[in-house]
């Protein structure tokens, strides 16, 4: 029995230390596949050539590199407020009954698969930015890009899709912030709004910021979105109508039909975006810890 | 300052604080509206039983997405059915077993990390380890271990939400009654824990469902029905894809997409049922 219980134990273990294995396994394989072109092409080269021609054997991810920047800037530009609003919203203003339908909403939006959202732009954005946008924009600067595919449409949609993380873990802080504190505010005079904006709100910064280096992560690593609704152009942009591609829709598109050499640039292009997004993963998880220890 | 004045801006600022704050949170609610509905609506008239049973012709441009559901059962089912005991065991070791060191919190964090990890990258992996290293080819087997992984922090941080409420003297009752430790966890605790294991694997159903990138890296897009685990196929997300850059129908993506986001309305409010019928009989 005693025997049976220990070999138990040991599975255990196994199966809680699978999730690290898969961290070292995935690693290792993608800097395996990619590392020793990177190495070979030069890592300066690569990362800040601005020409990405792979046919021609030019493997500068300079473009990519803006492509990505700019939608994820733009999404975060639209989104941080509007979930910083919605966990406000949430956590101090909507009474119980309706804070739980809005957040089955906000979960329901973070449910959705994101070559749905990638569909719902290409289909009603796209038309709605070569609609009403670029006539505007058109009026200043006749030259723009007609298409609609652009930095504008990656950005609205990657901002929904962000939208979920933002509000629930920013409404999380928010809502464990001491309830003193918010006590010992109103006692002192302030009102409701004094208290979320000058107390609630910078109490809970840390955990609101570590939101949006999540929501930021998640907007650098979408994938299948983009895809479809970026123009996957790899030019550096001028305008929020010009077309980008993108570091993950690049290594989407090219994967099925790469020769065996742009397949490892596909893997070393893999490497910038794995480490990119384990920074900022790491400082989030970092954070959140700290939050954890000061509650 | 006249004490007026300065109450009227006081005033003025509050209405303007709640009023952003209110229309921000609406357009967070038209837009999620709006979404659901122009799919739904475009989609739903074109789903049929012929869109279900047939299988698609003309590389889906006709016909049904017959092999596609059955593809998408395939993979998200391996997947699942890889990741479930892995995941629950992982919990038990969190709550039941883990000594708080230095240890278990990098594993825990490992296992954070491992839910941040975009699906491209997944894919990458997927592809180089699955499919060429252990030569699996692209097929159900390759997508099912992938998403096995994508899905298991979702596992774990459920499981481990629902084991934690279980209260010390259940397991302090039955360690006294002469149970051993893996009694307890398979007599007492575990069925406790049931509704909550089932919210976390029906999210993690709908994540699958829903995957694409690294889907299309490791499975392929063959559209005949699987009969092994080593053919290739498709799945519904990996379709909708191929139909919308493709522009092959119109009327077969949108109601692709329809169905998709039926099923995600259906697993979150099956999840949401659960786990709030789990908050109701919690008191027992």
């Amino acid at each position: 029995m005693k025997t049976y219980e220990k070999a138990i134990e040991k599975v255990i273990l196994l199966s809680a230390i699978m999730a690290t294995i898969s961290v070292g396994l995935i690693t290792f394989f993608i800097f395996r596949s990619g590392l020793p072109v990177l190495l070979e092409y030069g890592i300066i080269d690569f990362i800040f050539g601005t020409t990405w021609s792979p046919t021609n054997g030019d493997y500068g991810i300079l473009p990519l590199i803006a492509g990505t920047l700019s939608i994820t800037i733009g999404s975060l530009i639209i989104g941080v407020p509007t979930g910083i609003a919605c966990a406000v919203f949430l956590a101090e203003i909507l009474q119980k009954k309706w804070a739980k339908a809005f957040k089955f909403s906000i979960e329901l939006l973070a449910g959705i698969p994101s070559v749905v959202y990638g569909f719902f732009g290409l289909v009603v954005l796209i038309p709605a930015i070569r609609e009403y946008i670029l006539p505007i924009y058109q009026f200043f600067d006749p030259e723009v890009s007609q298409t609609g595919f652009s930095v504008l449409a990656g950005a609205v949609i990657l901002a929904i899709m962000i939208l979920p993380t933002i509000v629930s873990m920013s409404e999380n802080s928010i809502a464990a912030v001491p309830v003193e504190f918010k006590e010992a505010s109103l006692a002192l005079g302030a009102n409701k709004m004094e208290t979320i904006v000058r107390v609630l709100i910078p109490a809970a910064k840390s955990g609101i910021l570590s939101s949006i280096i999540l929501g930021m992560g998640r907007a650098i690593g979408e994938t299948m979105a983009v895809l479809l609704i970026t123009g996957n152009m790899a030019k550096i942009p001028g305008t929020i109508l010009d077309p980008v591609a993108t570091l993950t829709g690049t290594i989407a598109m090219e994967m099925g039909y790469a020769s065996p050499t742009h397949q490892q640039v596909l893997f070393a292009v893999g490497i910038v975006l794995f480490v990119v997004i384990m920074i900022l993963n790491i400082i989030a998880q970092l954070s959140v810890r700290k939050i954890g220890g000061n509650a | 300052m006249d004490p007026r004045k300065l109450r009227n801006i006081k005033k003025a600022k509050n209405i303007a604080f709640y009023g952003i704050i209110g229309l921000l949170a609406a357009a967070t609610l038209t837009v999620l509206i709006i979404i659901i509905g122009y799919i739904l609506l475009n989609g739903f008239s074109h789903i049929d039983v012929e869109f279900l049973t047939q299988e698609p012709r003309k590389m889906g441009k006709e016909g049904g997405i017959f092999s596609v559901i059955i593809g998408t059962l395939y993979v998200t089912g391996v997947g699942i059915l890889i990741a479930t005991p892995i995941g629950i065991a992982a919990a038990i070791y969190f709550t039941e077993y883990a000594k708080e060191g230095k240890g278990v919190i990098l594993i825990r964090f490992f296992t954070e990390i491992l839910a941040g990890i975009p699906s491209i990258i997944f894919g990458l992996f997927g592809f180089a380890f699955f499919v060429i290293f252990l030569g699996m080819g692209w097929s159900v087997i390759s997508g099912g271990l992938t998403l096995a992984m994508m899905v298991l922090p979702t596992l774990v941080r459920a499981t481990e939400e629902s084991l934690k409420t279980v209260p010390m003297s259940y397991r302090e009752g039955s360690l006294s009654l002469g149970a051993t430790k893996w009694q307890m966890i398979t007599g007492v605790i575990l069925p406790c824990c049931k509704p909550g294991i089932l919210t976390g694997l029906i999210l993690g159903i709908g994540r699958a469902i829903g995957e694409s990138a690294a889907i299309m890296l490791t499975v392929g897009g063959s559209l005949r029905v699987p009969t092994s685990l080593f053919d290739s196929t498709r799945t519904m997300a990996v379709h909708l894809y191929t139909l919308a850059s493709e522009g092959l129908s119109q009327e077969k993506t949108y109601a692709t997409a329809a169905l998709l986001i039926l099923i995600v309305l259906v697993i979150n409010g099956a999840a949401n049922l659960i786990s709030s019928k789990l908050g109701g009989s919690n008191g027992n």
